[in-house]
């Protein structure tokens, strides 16, 4: 290795160092916002390691704090229920992950393993979705919400999103086109219906891509903050995005609860850090793949 | 049989290299009559097909319409032809929005996209594990609410720690979300902090289509490393990064939860980008003929953006083919 192959090598490390430093740093910062006193933190704004090491944002964030408790750590009066904001989130993110997958693998499989008149046409047309960005839609369908009397529920900010995925059928429909059709055939010459193989054998061949797929959906439903802003305003289906802007807006900024409002945040980011640490290679590779094709 | 398949799947959703999925065997006419297979097909995408129609196609002509009325939410819309459009075009406010909103866009993507091409290489050259890659990916796992939140504490002029050193060095904080001159850009190198490492993953595995004898041959002939990224890398990565370009605009245009959680478009309106306008006509003020008429404006002109960029880098062909 010469002299300037070394330097190069040293320059690219600790390029990487400094984008890993300030991708992750946040991330320890909110934990360790988190685990301070808010009166202290006033004074040793620089600290990093957490400032008067205490749990009370984290009971505050749960509602667990009694208001004595809270105002020894000047935390505010301001409440979230973060609770049921995340059983919220858990709803609505969970449910409309999981029709919008099961409803595009059932329409990829018949746009790419079945043969019927008008096939390509409705696919083409379909496919448009993908080229309209959802801001145009999404007046209109806050309309539509309101005169079907769904503002404030889950139908409300679930169905929208339920049935149709232009790019959830796009993608399993690509995959499914390179399957082979050994097996298919063998079954159909069994006897075995369209119904029979799409269910025994095509979706369970595409069990890789469909995880894939909900795990990505998953994720961009649980931080969308858009849509539920327009169809919620009520706390009991609000979820965790708009029960957090909610409560940042709601106290005012000079003594906002910083730490208890971290708490929260962690509280809030945790199940997709969990994500990333049992799916963190998949998402990796799934993200590589889902762009280039 | 059943193993080939089984591998096949393994790889096309592990390796990039793999992703053009392979010729569509030639369907035989199978054995079994095939003739009820419209029904059940029917039946299969009637969902989609449902979706599509009540919560896109319909919303769509419906907004389209809705643009040309004066429409309060509370009694039925009145046509007013063109107006709105009259109200747009002299809509001093709308212009602004739209000026903040390209310089947004101009900051994060070129940015954005620089930062996630030199990281990418980097991360490629250096040959470094899935694990570094899966670090990066870590900000678009959060929402942007959950960016802004932790940025507007880290950038806080009193207390945050961004400011802390900067007032050690310099002697005064900066402002970042309350002053007129760093209000956009400090919202653009949030959304690049949080897209930075996805669009690296993302060109990252576009590098990882490029063979490696290519690189060879290029040593051979005594080409510099940089030599190398600038007649080899970029113009064989030109597909990925065109299309890495188009979906940063798209979502940078429509960029509005960092926005509406830090600034809510101040300080008098430096950051009020469009979405923040017309969420703003919407739901502040209840006009939403007006809004749908800035939403339709807003659609039309990132058609416009997205074919000419389309058409300016030829993005469905790479240079060498």
């Amino acid at each position: 290795m010469t002299t300037s192959m070394r330097l190069g090598r040293g320059l690219a490390w600790s390029y990487i160092i400094v984008i890993l430093l300030v991708t992750i740093f946040p991330f320890y910062w909110i934990l360790r916002t988190a685990l301070s006193n808010n009166f202290a933190m006033s004074t040793d704004p620089s600290s990093l390691l957490p400032v008067h090491f205490t749990w009370g944002p984290f009971k505050r964030a749960l509602g667990l704090a009694t208001p004595a408790e809270a105002a020894l750590e000047n935390g505010s009066g301001a409440k979230i229920d973060l609770a049921l904001a995340l059983w919220n989130s858990i709803v609505y993110a969970g449910i409309l992950t999981l029709c919008t997958v099961v409803f595009s693998a059932l329409a990829a499989y018949a746009f790419a393993r079945l043969r019927w008149r008008g096939r390509d046409l409705v696919f083409g047309i379909l496919l448009t979705a993908l080229m309209v960005p959802s801001v145009f839609t999404l007046l209109p369908n806050f309309v539509l919400m309101k005169d079907l009397g769904l503002l404030n529920t889950f139908g409300g900010m679930i169905l929208p999103g339920a049935f149709f995925s232009a790019f959830n059928i796009f993608f399993l429909r690509q995959f499914m086109l390179g399957l082979s059709h050994e097996v298919e055939e063998a079954a159909i010459i069994d006897g075995a219906g369209p119904l029979r193989v799409c269910f025994r054998i095509v979706l369970p061949m595409s069990v890789a891509p469909m995880a894939t797929l909900t795990l990505l959906q998953f994720i961009s439903t649980w931080n969308d903050y858009f849509w539920p802003l327009l169809v919620t305003n009520d706390e009991s289906v609000r979820p965790l995005t708009l029960a957090l802007a909610v409560f940042k807006q709601s106290s005012p900024q000079a003594s906002l609860d910083w730490a208890g409002l971290m708490a929260a945040t962690l509280v809030a980011a945790l199940p997709m850090l969990l994500l990333f640490v049992v799916f963190g290679r998949r998402l990796v590779n799934s993200i590589g793949f889902t762009g280039i094709k | 049989m059943v193993t080939t398949v089984q591998d096949s799947s393994a790889h096309v959703v592990r390796g990039p290299a793999t992703t053009a999925p392979p010729p569509t065997a030639r369907r035989r006419k199978g054995p079994a009559s095939r003739h009820n297979d419209t029904w059940i097909a029917w039946l299969l995408v009637a969902p989609a097909i449902l979706g599509f129609g009540v919560f896109f196609a319909y919303p769509m002509l419906r907004g389209v319409y809705l643009s040309f009325t004066e429409f309060h939410i509370l009694s039925p819309p009145v046509w007013t032809g063109l107006r709105n459009i009259q109200e747009l075009i002299n809509d001093g406010r709308f212009w602004h929005s739209l000026g903040v909103t390209a310089y947004f866009v101009v900051l994060t993507t070129i940015l954005g996209v620089g930062i996630s091409l030199l990281t990418a290489v980097v991360l490629h050259r250096l040959n470094v594990n899935t694990t570094i890659r899966g670090l990066m990916i870590l900000p678009f796992l959060i929402s942007g609410v959950v960016t802004a939140l932790v940025w507007t504490w880290m950038l806080d002029p009193q207390l945050g720690i961004v400011n802390q050193l900067i007032t050690w060095i310099f002697g005064e904080p900066i402002k970042f979300f309350g002053s007129d001159a760093w209000a956009v850009p400090t919202l653009a190198a949030l959304n690049v902090w949080k897209s930075m490492g996805y669009n690296a993953v993302l060109i990252f595995a576009g590098l990882q289509t490029i063979p490696v004898s290519i690189y060879e041959a290029g040593r051979i002939d005594g080409a510099s490393e940089f030599q190398m990224f600038r007649s080899l890398t970029l113009p064989l990565l030109r597909p990925i990064l065109v299309m890495v370009v188009i979906l940063n605009v798209i979502s940078a245009t429509q960029i509005f939860d960092i926005v509406q959680v830090s600034t809510k478009g101040g300080p008098a309106d430096a950051s009020l980008v469009l979405q923040m306008y017309i969420y703003d006509k919407a739901f502040g003020q209840f006009d939403f003929g007006y809004a749908a008429t800035m939403s339709l404006a807003l659609f039309l002109l990132l058609v416009a953006v997205t074919f000419t960029q389309m058409r300016m880098a030829r993005a469905s062909e790479s240079d060498t083919n």
